[in-house]
């Protein structure tokens, strides 16, 4: 043991062992990996290649690049098509029953009531939504009809300090943590109540204070921010982790594979959350990838992995709790992908008709998350079919409501557009602004639009 | 000095704060030399002593003291926590870069040549410029992305482009262009506390060279400010403006020039973004010409900016004669060496300019 050590120091290789986390300590200890106590192995990396370093001659290979294999005298390639698709791990039947009647319900009666509600006051701001920008009261939109489950199942079973990244389409996370359908409304709208204050684009949300980083739309590149961040928080031995979420199609893109690769060689708190819902606008997956979806992809990292169904929405919280137990107590990367269907549009600016077939849709339809949750409900007694009609007018008119208020605010003042450049605001800008503040006061009559705006 | 370096180096276990914490120079008492190396090093090493959440990441940067030996010795100091080797992946680690700014620290991300920087550049651009616009002030991404820019020597096209006019053009980045190590110094230091994104300009061929440093350059908090350009020799017939590199090469041309009775006023940019026009402006009042020089390419390049702000000015009024930009040949850099020479400005195409714009032949 002894003269390993010092062969890692003098290599270098002791490095992260010197300085990484507690678990380190256990590394020489490590006991051999058995595959019978799998749910009960604790995450050890420098187990990985103990024993590939010991320079014996035993037959046995010790490259420095794989640290499990072992010699074998067959040629036989591996065509990943012949395995077992990775199972997909769920709690209720597609008619509300638990499957398997051993298995305990991990929340309460409260808690499910409430995610419901939640699912429900989700699905109504985004058709109100959706239906204003066909109206022309807003210029753009996107969905998550047929993905709830996964926005409030994923962000109940999370600490509310937990930091998201998100792609663009987890607004129930946002809508749980407690951001308010004013708030949704303003953003869209771009008025001077919104927190984009006029400069980003409708749906890319943010809130520091429900940490929630402020959406970016090029695909994907949160995935590698996410592992920096939860890299800092590591550091700083915060009790938090980073949520990322991700879509199938995004998984293409190369920030996806360095995100996963330094997420799990930096070895941070991250759940990575795929959504893998079918679709990127018209590409199907079976064009986006050939292999078993993204979950196959996270043992290429060395990255542990769960397949749920996305459209459950207890094996969501249930998944998504004990991925964030195992990310916080190893402090190791995790992938959940809940699969899932995008019923709706990608966005207002889609038409799905030219890409898939109404009968797919009414499939899916008919397999609404939301209705297998209410069946589940119903049956145990907890809901009513009279209260479901009146929770779901209430959401409808708290969404009206807020629409008509927003609207009637006013849009934020020129001024907007030269601040946040900088930290500071730079003293060309400053001469820029006023320079327009005083033109549009000169020429107000020229411009009949500035009633609009929030002029001094 | 590189005596005492190489000692340091061969007795690795001796490695003390103190021996680190000194500044290269002490023994040395008033005019003390420092390579630009030297002074972003410990630019580096004191910005990371001074500030827990500062760190270092890039390919080559640990062990192997860096790719160009910037970070030579930090990491035998300072370990795993403060400096980070990363996989090959640009865009992955100036992402993870920016993910961590945004949680709070300060990551300075060194790319090995800024010709790699475009693998990565919608995380520079699309995410760490433009973020606190976005997110209307509430994300700030307090980063530096730091390496070697523009034309090394017989490297060829794809390790010699010049970054400086293609990062200048965005808002939300900051961007400066140090020559000397004082530069070197006060830049770096001040991007590093900077709380918005900071893109800085090293460059390769500058790092063995060798510059006169004072007690208070190597004072821990020279800071240089970004935004204001130094003039580094006055005169009264000609304006040269520059960045990087080529302000050593206008001074020579300068210093040349000085035997044949022609003065000419050398100004060393700094901050390509912001541009210190004023004292361009200023300048020019004085001397009524003016001769952009760069290695980069001409068309929308830093010299296009100056002379257009120069139209735009005042300032105009007062050039006897058209302002003209001296930029690196309008080709992929090629690889031969007299090819690659010629490509760029040299001291005898900056003289036959300055004779040109002032009639003299």
């Amino acid at each position: 043991m002894a003269v390993r050590n010092t062969f890692y120091q003098f290599h270098g290789f002791s490095r992260k062992i010197l300085v990484s986390g507690s678990n380190r300590s256990r590394i020489m200890s490590a006991c051999r990996y058995k595959t019978t106590d799998a749910q009960d192995h604790k995450y050890n990396p420098k187990s990985l290649i103990e024993g590939t370093h010991s320079l014996v001659d035993d037959d046995k290979p010790h490259f420095p690049g794989s640290w499990k294999s072992r010699y074998v005298d067959k040629l036989e390639l591996i065509k990943p098509e012949l395995h077992e698709g990775i199972p997909t791990y769920r709690v209720l039947n597609w008619d509300g029953d638990i499957v398997n009647p051993k298995e305990e319900l991990k929340l309460g009666k409260d808690l499910i009531l409430k995610m419901y509600k939640s699912m429900v006051k989700l699905h109504s701001m985004d058709d109100v939504m959706f239906n204003s920008q066909r109206q022309g009261r807003l210029s753009f939109y996107m969905t998550a009809n047929g993905e709830e489950a996964i926005h409030i199942g994923s962000a109940a079973a999370l600490d509310n300090e937990d930091e998201v990244y998100g792609q663009y389409r987890e607004q129930g996370v946002l809508m749980w943590r407690g951001y308010t359908l004013d708030e949704f409304v303003d953003l869209c709208l771009g008025n001077e109540y919104g927190h984009g204050r006029g400069r980003t684009n409708p749906t890319l949300y943010g809130s520091k204070e429900l940490h929630y980083i402020t959406l970016s739309a090029p695909l994907s590149t949160e995935m590698p921010q996410a592992a920096g961040y939860a890299y800092a928080l590591k550091r700083s031995g915060s009790k938090n982790c980073v949520v990322c979420f991700f879509g199938d199609g995004a998984a293409s893109e190369g920030d996806a594979h360095a995100g996963f690769n330094f997420a799990s060689t930096l070895e941070v708190p991250v759940i990575y959350i795929c959504r893998n819902n079918g679709y990127a606008i018209s590409t199907h997956s079976y064009e986006q990838y050939h292999g078993d979806g993204i979950a196959a992809r996270a043992s290429g990292y060395g990255i542990c992995a769960i397949r749920v169904d996305g459209n459950d929405m207890l094996a969501v919280y249930n998944a998504i709790k004990a991925a964030r137990d195992i990310a916080l107590s190893e402090s190791r990367p995790v992938i959940v992908e809940a699969m899932t269907y995008r019923l709706g549009h990608h966005s207002t600016s889609d038409d799905p008709t030219t890409y898939r077939t109404d009968e797919e849709a009414a499939y899916w339809g008919r397999h609404h998350p939301i209705d297998r949750c209410r069946k589940f409900i119903t049956k145990k007694g907890w809901w009513s079919d009279e209260e479901e009609k009146t929770w779901y007018k209430e959401t409808r008119q708290m969404i009206i409501n807020s629409m008509d208020r927003a609207e009637k605010k006013l849009l934020p003042n020129p001024h907007e557009i030269f601040t946040d450049v900088y930290d500071e605001l730079p003293e060309r800008l400053k001469q820029q602004s006023e320079s327009l503040q005083r033109h549009l006061k000169e020429y107000k009559d020229e411009y009949p639009d500035l009633t609009k705006f929030h002029m001094e | 000095m590189m005596a005492a370096i190489r000692t340091v180096q061969l007795s690795r276990n001796v490695f003390s704060k103190a021996v680190f914490g000194r500044n290269f120079s002490l023994s040395v008492p008033v005019s003390a030399q420092m390579t630009v190396r030297d002074a972003l090093n410990s630019a580096l090493d004191e910005e990371i002593d001074r500030d827990e959440r500062v760190f270092l990441l890039g390919e080559e940067v640990a062990m192997y003291d860096g790719a160009y030996k910037i970070s030579r010795g930090l990491w035998r100091k300072w370990g795993d926590k403060r400096i980070i080797d990363t996989p090959i992946t640009e865009m992955g680690f100036a992402g993870i870069a920016v993910g961590a700014a945004m949680a709070g620290l300060r990551p300075v991300c060194e790319f090995m040549t800024f010709n790699f920087s475009m693998q990565a550049i919608d995380q520079v651009i699309n995410s760490a410029a433009k973020t606190l616009y976005m997110s209307a002030g509430q994300v700030q991404v307090p980063i530096v992305f730091r390496g070697p820019n523009g034309a090394a020597a017989g490297v060829a096209a794809q390790h010699s482009q010049c970054f400086a006019a293609w990062y200048s053009h965005c808002p939300g980045l900051k961007v400066v262009s140090p020559y000397s190590a004082e530069d070197a110094r006060g830049l770096l230091k001040s991007a590093i506390r900077d709380p918005n994104p900071v893109v800085v300009l090293e460059n390769e061929l500058m790092y063995g060279h060798s510059f006169e440093v004072s007690d208070g350059i190597l004072s821990p908090d020279f800071l240089i400010p970004i935004g204001k350009a130094k003039v580094e020799r006055e005169g009264s017939n000609i304006t040269l403006v520059s960045h990087s590199k080529h302000v050593g090469i206008c001074l020579d041309v300068a210093k040349e020039l000085n035997e044949d009775g022609i003065s000419c006023e050398v100004i060393n940019l700094r901050s390509i973004r912001p541009l210190d026009f004023d004292t361009i402006k200023e300048s020019v009042k004085k001397t009524h010409h003016l001769i952009s020089v760069e290695g980069g390419w001409p068309q929308s390049g830093v010299g296009a900016e100056i002379l257009a702000c120069l139209s735009e000015s005042d300032a105009f009024d007062y050039l006897d004669s058209p302002a003209v930009r001296l930029t690196g040949a309008d080709v992929p850099m090629p690889y031969a060496a007299t090819l690659e020479q010629t490509s760029l400005p040299q001291s005898h195409n900056i003289v036959g300019a300055v004779k040109r714009v002032l009639g003299i032949q």
